[in-house]
Parts: C-alpha cells; sequence; structure tokens
C-alpha cells in the first residue's frame, strides 16, 4: 500500500466566472520512506499540488488515497486530526507565532493532540534540529535559518508519517539553507518520508525522485541518478 | 485541548499582545464605568431633586398673591407687587367652618437682611412668621424656643436664628446667643441702627428645601416683618398644612370659595391669588427627573457604544494578522471547534477583566462624586444599580465577544491555506 497515491487529480479556481486549471490529471504515488522533489518553474501548481497532499487545500476533482483511504469523503475534524497527527509542514516564510518563544511554537502542535508530556516532545524535536540552546528564545530574536529549523521541530514534534516542505531554503542564505537540507536528508536516513517543492535544481538534487511539473501536468518522474548528500558542522546535528 | 490547556493557551497569547489586550480592556473599562457613572449621577440628582420638596411634607398648600398665568412667568417677574393677599384672608381660612381640613395656617413675609451683634454684621435672610409655622414646618429646637402666639401677636421684639446664622455671629466668641440682643436691618432699608430683636431660640440645621438654605435665615413675629422691617401691611404667602394629602382638591376648593368672598371676586378668571400643591409639585418633579434619567440612560448607551466601538477598531485591526494565524493553526491540526473556543475564551477572558476593573472604578467614581456633593453641602445619594451593572457589564461582553469572535468565524470558512494568505 503506498502512503500517498492520486489518480486524475485536478484543481480549478474559479474567480469572476474564469476558471483558471491549476491541476489537470495529475497522478502518481510516494511510497513509505521516499523523499521526493516536485520541481517545476512558478505558477506551475507544484504548491497548490503540496497543499492539497497535506490536506491544506482540497481538490476540485480526481481521487487521493492517503495511507490507502480515499480522503474524498473525510471532514474536516478528520482532516485537522491527520494535519495535526499524520502530515508536517514547513513553509517557505516559516510561519511561526511572533512574540512567541521557541518552545512554544514547537509545543503548537501538540496542544491540539491528545499527548501530555508537551514539553519532553518539543525539547526532543528542537534537540534534533540542532536548537536545544534557544528554547526560550522569541521567534524575533533568531536568524531566518533558525527559524526554519523551528519550523522543522515543529513539523517533526508529532512525529508524522510524512514532512511537506515548501520551497524550505527559499527565505534562506546558501549555508543555512545546507543546513536545512542537512536535516530534511538525515530525518529521511531515520525513516521519516519527506515531500520537497523547489524551483532550484541543486536544491531537488538532495531528494531520492525528482517528479517535474509544468503547467498543472506531470512531464516527468525520475530518480535521482547523482544525489547530493549535504554536510554541515559537526557540532550542530548529533 | 482539554480546558486547562485552552486556558494556558489564552494567557500566552493575551500576555504576548499585551498592548492590544489593555487596549480592549481599556475599551471596556470606559465603556461599563461610564455607564455605572451616568446612571448613579440621574439616580443622586433625582433624590436630590425630589429630596428639596418632599423634605417639606407632601400635604401642604401655598397661597401666593397674582393670578397664575400659564402662558408666561408670574407677575412679580415684571416687578409687579400684588398686594391683595392680606392678614384677614389667613385669619378666614383658619376658621374650621370655612376650610375644615387645614391643620395649621401660617401667613409669612421674607426679605433678605443684615444682621448686626456687637461689632460683627453679616448678610442674610428674615421670614416674619406666625407662631403656627412650627405647626407648619417640621423641625427641632437646638436651644430655646419658638415664639408662642402671645409673643407673636405681642409683636415682641423676639428674633428664632437658623444654625448658621448662630455660628456666624455668635461662634468666634462662644458666647449663648439666647438672650443676645441682635440688630435685624431690612437690606432695602437705607438708614443706619435696626430693630432691635433679643434671641430666645436656634433651629438645628436642616438643610435646604426648594434649593432656599434654611439654615440662613432669621424668624421673626409676622408684624414686626411687616411693619418694621419691609413696611407693608399684604402678606407674601399663606401656607396651609392639611390633615392628610388626600383632602388636597377639597381645601383648594374651600379656600378658592372663602378667598374670592374676602375679594369681591365673581368670576374664576379674575382671582387674584394662586393656590400651590406640593404634592403636585412632585409628582411634576417625579416626571422631569424620570426623563433626566431617561436622557442620561441613553448618554450611557452612547458610552457603551463608543467602547464597543474602541474594542471593534482593535479587533478589525487584527483581523488579517489573527486570520493568518489561525491558518497556521489549523494547518498544524487545530479544529474549527478549537480555534471558536480558544478565542471566546480569550474574548471572555478580556471582557471579564475589563468588565471587574469596570465596575470597581465606576463605583469608585460614583462614590467621590458623592462625597464631593456631601462636600459641597447637597443631598446627594449613593446609588449603584444592579440593573446598570447588569446592562453595562452584558452589553460589553456581548460586544467584546462578536467582535472577538469575528476572525475565528471568518476563519472557520477559510481552508487553512487561504487563511495563512489573508491579506
Amino acid at each position: 500500500m503506498a502512503l500517498i497515491e492520486v489518480k486524475n487529480l485536478q484543481k480549478d479556481y474559479v474567480n469572476d466566472d474564469v476558471i483558471t486549471e491549476v491541476l489537470r490529471d495529475v497522478s502518481f504515488k510516494v511510497e513509505e520512506g521516499e523523499f521526493v522533489a516536485i520541481m517545476g518553474p512558478s505558477g506551475s501548481g507544484k504548491s497548490t499540488l503540496m497543499h492539497i497532499l497535506s490536506f491544506l487545500d482540497r481538490s476540485t476533482g480526481g481521487i487521493y488515497k492517503f495511507e490507502g483511504k480515499d480522503t474524498k469523503d473525510f471532514n474536516d475534524d478528520y482532516l485537522a486530526k491527520l494535519r495535526n497527527e499524520r502530515v508536517g509542514f514547513v513553509f517557505q516564510s516559516f510561519n511561526l507565532l511572533a512574540r512567541t518563544s521557541v518552545l512554544d511554537n514547537v509545543r503548537l502542535p501538540l496542544i491540539y493532540s491528545k499527548k501530555k508530556d508537551y514539553d519532553k516532545l518539543a525539547e526532543k524535536a528542537l534537540d534534533s534540529v540542532g536548537l536545544s540552546h534557544r528554547l526560550d528564545y522569541f521567534t524575533n530574536q533568531i536568524s531566518g535559518g533558525e527559524k526554519q529549523r523551528v519550523a522543522i521541530a515543529r513539523a517533526l514534534v508529532n512525529n508524522p508519517a510524512v514532512i511537506f516542505a515548501d520551497e524550505p531554503t527559499g527565505n534562506l542564505d546558501s549555508k543555512s539553507g545546507n543546513t536545512v537540507m542537512f536535516i530534511l536528508q538525515k530525518l529521511n536516513d531515520q525513516g521519516h518520508t519527506i515531500i520537497l517543492v523547489t524551483h532550484e535544481t541543486d536544491t531537488a538534487n538532495h531528494a531520492k525522485r525528482i517528479v517535474r511539473i509544468k503547467d498543472g501536468s506531470i512531464i516527468s518522474d525520475e530518480k535521482v541518478a547523482k544525489r547530493t548528500i549535504a554536510t554541515a558542522d559537526k557540532d550542530l546535528i548529533k | 485541548m482539554d480546558f486547562l490547556g485552552t486556558i494556558k493557551l489564552v494567557f500566552r497569547t493575551l500576555l504576548a499582545r499585551k498592548g492590544r489586550s489593555f487596549l480592549t480592556i481599556l475599551g471596556i473599562v470606559i465603556g461599563v464605568a461610564g455607564v455605572i457613572i451616568i446612571i448613579a449621577l440621574g439616580a443622586g440628582a433625582q433624590s436630590l431633586i425630589l429630596g428639596q420638596v418632599t423634605k417639606l411634607g407632601s400635604n401642604i398648600l401655598s397661597v401666593q398673591p397674582g393670578k397664575s398665568n400659564e402662558k408666561g412667568p408670574p407677575s412679580e417677574v415684571f416687578g409687579i407687587t400684588v398686594t391683595t393677599l392680606v392678614n384677614s384672608d389667613a385669619d378666614s381660612l383658619r376658621s374650621k367652618s370655612q376650610v375644615s381640613h387645614a391643620l395649621a395656617v401660617c401667613s409669612m413675609v421674607r426679605g433678605s437682611a443684615s444682621a448686626t451683634w456687637q461689632n460683627k454684621n453679616i448678610d442674610t435672610n428674615f421670614m416674619g412668621v406666625e407662631s403656627s409655622y412650627s405647626n407648619v414646618v417640621d423641625f427641632t429646637m437646638r436651644q430655646g424656643n419658638f415664639f408662642n402666639q402671645q409673643e407673636q401677636q405681642g409683636n415682641a421684639n423676639v428674633a428664632v436664628l437658623g444654625s448658621t446664622v448662630a455660628s456666624e455671629l455668635f461662634d468666634s466668641t462662644g458666647v449663648d446667643p439666647i438672650g443676645q440682643v441682635i440688630k435685624v436691618k431690612s437690606s432695602s432699608q437705607k438708614e443706619a441702627g435696626g430693630i432691635p430683636l433679643r434671641v430666645i431660640g436656634v433651629i438645628t440645621s436642616r438643610g435646604s428645601s426648594f434649593f432656599q438654605d434654611n439654615d440662613d435665615q432669621i424668624f421673626i413675629p409676622l408684624t414686626i416683618g411687616q411693619e418694621q422691617l419691609l413696611g407693608i401691611h399684604y402678606l407674601q404667602s399663606i401656607n396651609i398644612k392639611l390633615d392628610s394629602a388626600d383632602n388636597a382638591s377639597q381645601t383648594i376648593a374651600d379656600i378658592t370659595r372663602v378667598l374670592k368672598q374676602n375679594h369681591h371676586i365673581q368670576k374664576d378668571a379674575d382671582v387674584d391669588f394662586t393656590i400651590y400643591n406640593v404634592a403636585d409639585a412632585i409628582s411634576i418633579l417625579s416626571t422631569i427627573t424620570n426623563a433626566l434619567r431617561l436622557f442620561l440612560t441613553a448618554m450611557a448607551a452612547i458610552s457603551l457604544v463608543v467602547g464597543g466601538i474602541g474594542i471593534l477598531n482593535i479587533m478589525l485591526a487584527t483581523v488579517a494578522e489573527r486570520t493568518r494565524e489561525i491558518g497556521l493553526r489549523k494547518a498544524v491540526g487545530a479544529t474549527n471547534v478549537a480555534i471558536m473556543r480558544q478565542f471566546l475564551l480569550e474574548a471572555g477572558t478580556l471582557t471579564f477583566l475589563g468588565g471587574v476593573f469596570g465596575i470597581i472604578i465606576g463605583i469608585i467614581i460614583s462614590y467621590l462624586i458623592t462625597l464631593l456633593m456631601h462636600y459641597l453641602g447637597y443631598d446627594w445619594a449613593f446609588v449603584v444599580s444592579f440593573s446598570s451593572i447588569f446592562l453595562a457589564v452584558g452589553v460589553s461582553i456581548l460586544t467584546g465577544v462578536i467582535f472577538g469572535l469575528y476572525p475565528a468565524l471568518k476563519a472557520s470558512k477559510l481552508n487553512p491555506i487561504e487563511a495563512l494568505r489573508y491579506e
């Protein structure tokens, strides 16, 4: 059973009676433990695809099976539960809560779950992205690279089945971006399924497989021949 | 998410936005305190005004010279003195067979005067009254006695002082006023001197009624006031105490009949006197003060709206930010119910705190106003009604909760990604 399976996925936006077709006839599968990069130019529909896959948005046609179940009939509360427990999301623009501590940001998914031990789990997640020394900092007191690592820790904290990353290096300098890719690769090595959206070939080459998308359709789907392995400061990640 | 967790979350959120939380609370505090103060002011003013009148007692009729003219002010305003009400009229009214429900009748003249004792000279007022004054108006003597019928009819040179007059003339020297001789001169008299009067009593302080200070008065026998101070032979009013307020209309008819006969008047249109009923005055004043309260309540409502608009402004200014925050919360797994619960508790906490502070501040300020009014000598009641508190807190909580929930309601209709991108 594939973790994610989409068939003939369709997404249209209707604006003032003008229908814009964003995704058309998209079909592919993602197995557990994969590291997939969805690549394409801006406006190709790659972000929309990721939002649908991560339950932030709904498709307008086609079939999306998550862990073998058709998502068509899932209600809002069940989708919230899936977002909370089964998927993690890393945004290009971080989307951290302002005027709130790093620890509180990472705890955020936990307070909407049934789990106890918020602090322990949040600290563990922050430790795995090398931010144990920043727990009580406010999110406006840390660097962009650190913000994205906080966001990864937040995506990770509920131990989801799949982590989605939408241009996670897009707002970062190359060194911070490299650290982020290093962390994502390490998480994948530890068994987390990762789906990455990017328009940069260099970033996409960190994945194991690249799905290219253009004008709302998949144009290629192949394994990465020469995979880039990110390295990072030794003291950063244990 | 459990309830305790929600509360912790709400407090973290509120503390992270101290400025906004403070302004929201302030809006509610102003609204609630405003309503409590304004309504307390209305109730205090009503008690003050009605107290002035009811102090006289509701079963008193007052006959005054001159025809009442509903279309304009009384004739005295134009400097016309009506001299038709005279001492014999009062004597006729005293006749039991003519006016059966009159318990006591007291004729009066009044004026401003200067009083001198040794080298002390003060400006005050005098009232020339009959000894029956003590039967018409309620008061108690602090010292000595009011003059009796014999002293009044014999034109004894005696005076009874109001407490203010007594203390202004005698307090600094410590001399007992009783038995002292003061000289009283009407302000209209040019020549020096004045009439020597022996003080025989001092009346206990009783505040003001009909906005006239009863303590700043010298009471003297009627004819001394009439002839020696004012130089007149008519009366300025005749006050009649009734056995019961129920008999007011009967008595008004009796008085009218007697005076028309005395003044040889045939037609009602020609009467040269007016009868005022204190009970009527009370009911008219009640109508006026009720209108005043209604007006003040309307002002209180405006103050609530202003406070509500303050809250609305602050809430609307942050809708975009809050909608994005809701988008994020939904993206990490918050259900609509959890978001609603959080925002409801948030708004509830703010409005509750604002309501509590508003009530406390409103009561404190109302009390300070009461103290100030007492200091100024007004008989002001401290009234904080539960209805005003319920009204104020109810409306504030309603506005706070509605506007606090607005972004949550808006965002609950959006996909998380739409909420996250909200501009």
